[in-house]
């Protein structure tokens, strides 16, 4: 993989270098090299027309004019082989277990402050980290119900987690309608491989957060979605996942606390509701208790948690997890929690906080990728290589101004994938969102998001600064 | 269900109607143009009024013409009651109770909007006006079609139901409202063909220029056609007919729940007077009159339905 504009040496994941297929897709090779190509580039304008018809856009924020946009999605699909899945699972999964630890640990005893692993002030001192939960303990002791853990690959055997989103990962309904889009087009590639289920997403789903219902919940759990409404830039998802669920999906003006019981408006009056799978940020969820200005809120809903009569999905304060700062942490939390090292690596982390760190990451600016610690989506972040001369001096500024806003990563040479492009396939860069469920055991869904960076060479996969969508498959072996 | 969704369906279907009711208003009123040598401003002012909106036009315009009442009617943002305007709100109705609609029906209003968002970015050619029209009343009738073809009968369908019969009634009243005086008998000159293209007009504003024929025998007679309007029971678009679905409705909503609201003893009130008066009846006590009570007790009961089914 030389070719113009793409990052020499990077990994592929469907071809080798002999130009022969990997393992894992040497099923599909043989499929696709059969394909008339001219029916393959119609296919992908069918499947961008059901996609536009079905309205699974998301909001582009700042953009008044177009404001829903379809992420594109390419249809070749990212394949991985189930020893490869198993491998990542058991990683995610440790990761996973550490990050509820670590979340029950900081609102209540802090021992992993104490053994001195992780400073007190980069928790404390937080805003995502939030005193209202201090003492208390969700029900079940779970956290993190729904987690995104973003994976990238370098290598054939190497993995690292880019990122833990532990407070509200969007994305699911991509990866549930990618599949149903390839179901569609192409059925007999589902005949030729055996590729592993996600469809029973939202069934998971429901009973996962059924099964924590608080002990204020009398007979079956009421589940409901929380949406900040049809202007959010994941409103499709939202609903999407409440009708795939059956639960009712409501706003925050539907609700309101009575006899301390978060209540639903309904046409026959005000029923409670037990278990609220919410898609509106801490700042929003109470204006008694955070932002007193929110209308997307319920208050009062934070007394009512507090005193055991509701499931808030995921738990107020885990947004701390999704901090960078934090992140770099991430095999220090492992360990400490689980008591061996970390399987999943971490991408090695600069802390501009720390002087010898800023240092080294205003010399080598040009090498690295600079990320703000609180930031998500792509937005306001540095990819040193391919900076302008003068983005790298406006942003060693801002650095240099609050060095502790700010963390540094080698740039990582991401594994590629093809895509479909008029003249055959093109290898692009991806990344991978695999989707867990926590309750009383930890849900792997085997599958996940593939995000493809659409532009030759670039390394951003973002949605928002103009990526696409694989189907993504983990294949039975 | 949350009184949220019920509002939402109540206000997607209202919305969608009347964006129906404004093609046809234009329709009627380009079709009166083209009958009558000379075209008077009269035409559309009656259009206009028909739809509510000859204020909101003063405002934005200096003079009455046919383009600029058109373009008005057609896609203007600033009126609430454009087909434009009617199709987005309609459409971000639909996507707030998108969980409540059947998939088929969610597309076919997506695909509505999508389609004369496209058609209607730009002021229509005169030329290009009747395949706009028919192509409106073409994408809200797949809209239709989803909706009866697929929905389970249930209160969704009901709440939605209840949305179309308060805004087409309100629509064919609003119409007689501005119309009323080529019904009276003392001021019409029967035969003259003033009075033809006006009662073609009115009945073409209700799509109904062709099933009056069959009904009354193809002779315009001013009472005939206000009875066909208001009392005729087979007539879709007849106040009565109207609220014998509406009642037929909130009835069903009654059964299920278990229990009856303010709204059920007004519409029920409504539909017994259609029922039992004759055209005469109406005539005496007052054409206008009539409807302008007509509309009263159409806009409480709609107030009724939202407080009793708490759609906020």
């Amino acid at each position: 993989m030389t070719k113009k504009g793409i990052t020499p040496l990077a990994f592929d994941e469907m071809m080798n270098a002999d130009n022969s297929p990997r393992q894992p897709y040497s099923t599909y090779n043989d499929w696709y090299a059969a394909q008339d190509k001219a029916r393959l580039i119609a296919k992908s304008r069918e499947a961008e027309n059901i996609f536009r018809k079905t309205g699974i856009t998301f909001a582009v924020y700042g953009h008044a004019d177009s404001s829903e946009k379809l992420i594109p999605f390419d249809l070749i699909p990212r394949i991985i082989s189930g020893r490869e899945w198993r491998k990542l699972a058991q990683g995610i999964e440790q990761r996973v277990i550490a990050l509820n630890a670590f979340l029950d640990d900081i609102y209540h005893k802090q021992e992993i402050i104490k053994a001195g692993r992780v400073p007190r002030e980069l928790i404390e001192r937080n805003v995502a980290f939030l005193p209202q939960m201090i003492g208390f303990r969700p029900p079940g002791g779970v956290y993190t119900h729904i987690v995104g853990t973003d994976i990238v690959r370098t290598g054939e055997d190497q993995f690292y987690v880019l990122e833990d989103n532990a407070r509200t990962p969007s994305g699911v309904s991509y990866m549930l309608e990618n599949r149903e889009t390839m179901m569609q087009m192409f059925p007999e590639l589902f005949h030729q491989n055996r590729v592993r289920p996600v469809e029973n997403y939202p069934y998971l789903l429901r009973h996962s957060l059924a099964s924590l219902a608080p002990p204020g919940c009398e007979g079956k759990p009421r589940v409901a979605v929380l949406t900040p409404g049809i202007y959010n830039s994941a409103y499709y998802e939202h609903a999407f996942l409440a009708d795939m669920m059956g639960v009712e999906l409501v706003e925050g003006s539907d609700l309101r606390v009575i006899d301390g019981k978060v209540k639903m408006r309904t046409t026959r009056g005000y029923e409670a509701i037990d278990v609220l799978y919410r898609r509106v940020d801490d700042d929003y969820l109470d204006p008694l208790t955070f932002k007193p200005e929110s209308a997307l809120g319920v208050p009062g809903i934070m007394d009512v948690y507090r005193a055991g009569n509701i499931t808030i999905a995921n738990a107020p304060g885990t947004g701390i997890c999704d901090d960078k700062a934090i992140y770099s942490y991430m095999p220090e939390i492992v360990e400490f929690y689980t008591g061996r090292k970390a399987l999943l690596e971490n991408v090695p982390t600069w802390r501009c906080s720390e002087a010898d760190s800023l240092k080294y990451v205003l010399e080598n600016l040009a090498d690295l990728v600079v990320k703000e610690v609180h930031g998500s989506g792509g937005y306001g972040m540095l990819v040193g290589p391919t900076a302008s001369k003068k983005e790298r001096t406006l942003f060693a500024e801002k650095l240099k101004a609050r060095p502790a806003n700010y963390i540094a990563q080698p740039t990582l040479s991401l594994s590629t994938v093809p895509i479909l492009v008029n003249k055959g396939i093109a290898p692009r860069h991806v990344d991978l969102r695999p989707y867990v469920l926590v309750s009383d055991k930890v849900q792997i869904i085997p599958g996940g998001l593939t995000r493809v960076a659409l532009k030759a060479g670039s390394l951003v996969v973002n949605s928002s600064q103009g990526g696409g969508t694989k189907d993504t498959w983990v294949l039975e072996d | 269900m949350l009184g949220r969704t019920a509002n939402g369906l109540y206000w997607m279907f209202r919305y969608i109607e009347r964006a129906e009711n404004s093609a046809r208003l234009i329709d009627a009123g380009l079709r009166m143009s083209l009958t009558r040598s000379e075209a008077t401003e009269d035409d559309w002012d009656g259009v206009l009024q028909s739809s509510g909106v000859r204020d909101i036009y003063d405002d934005l315009y200096p003079a009455l013409t046919s383009a600029d009442a058109i373009d008005f009617l057609l896609r203007d943002k600033s009126n609430p009651s454009s087909v434009m305007s009617c199709i987005d709100s309609g459409r971000n109705n639909a996507r707030m109770v998108r969980t409540a609609l059947t998939r088929e029906t969610w597309e076919a209003t997506n695909e509505c909007w999508l389609d004369l968002k496209t058609m209607l970015a730009r002021r229509v050619k005169p030329a290009d006006l009747p395949e706009a029209i028919d192509a409106i009343k073409r994408k809200t009738a797949l809209i239709r079609g989803a909706f009866h073809g697929t929905m389970l009968r249930n209160e969704i369908f009901n709440f939605s139901r209840i949305g179309t019969f308060i805004e087409r009634a309100d629509n064919t009243a609003r119409i007689l409202d501005v119309k009323y005086y080529v019904l009276l008998p003392a001021v019409s000159q029967v035969g003259s063909s003033i009075d033809n293209v006006q009662w073609e007009s009115i009945l073409r504003s209700v799509s109904a220029h062709r099933s009056y024929g069959w009904v009354y025998e193809a002779e315009y007679k001013p009472s005939n056609i206000a009875d066909f309007l208001i009392l005729n029971g087979r007539m879709p678009r007849s106040l009565a007919y109207c609220y014998d679905k509406i009642v037929s409705n909130l009835g069903y909503l009654a059964r299920e729940y278990g229990e009856g609201h303010a709204a059920h003893a007004t519409a029920e009130g409504t539909l017994s007077s259609l029922r039992s008066h004759s055209i005469k009846d109406v005539m005496d006590q007052g054409l206008h009159e009539y409807i302008e009570n007509f509309i009263n007790h159409n806009n409480r009961l709609g107030q009724e339905i939202s407080d009793g089914y708490r759609f906020n």
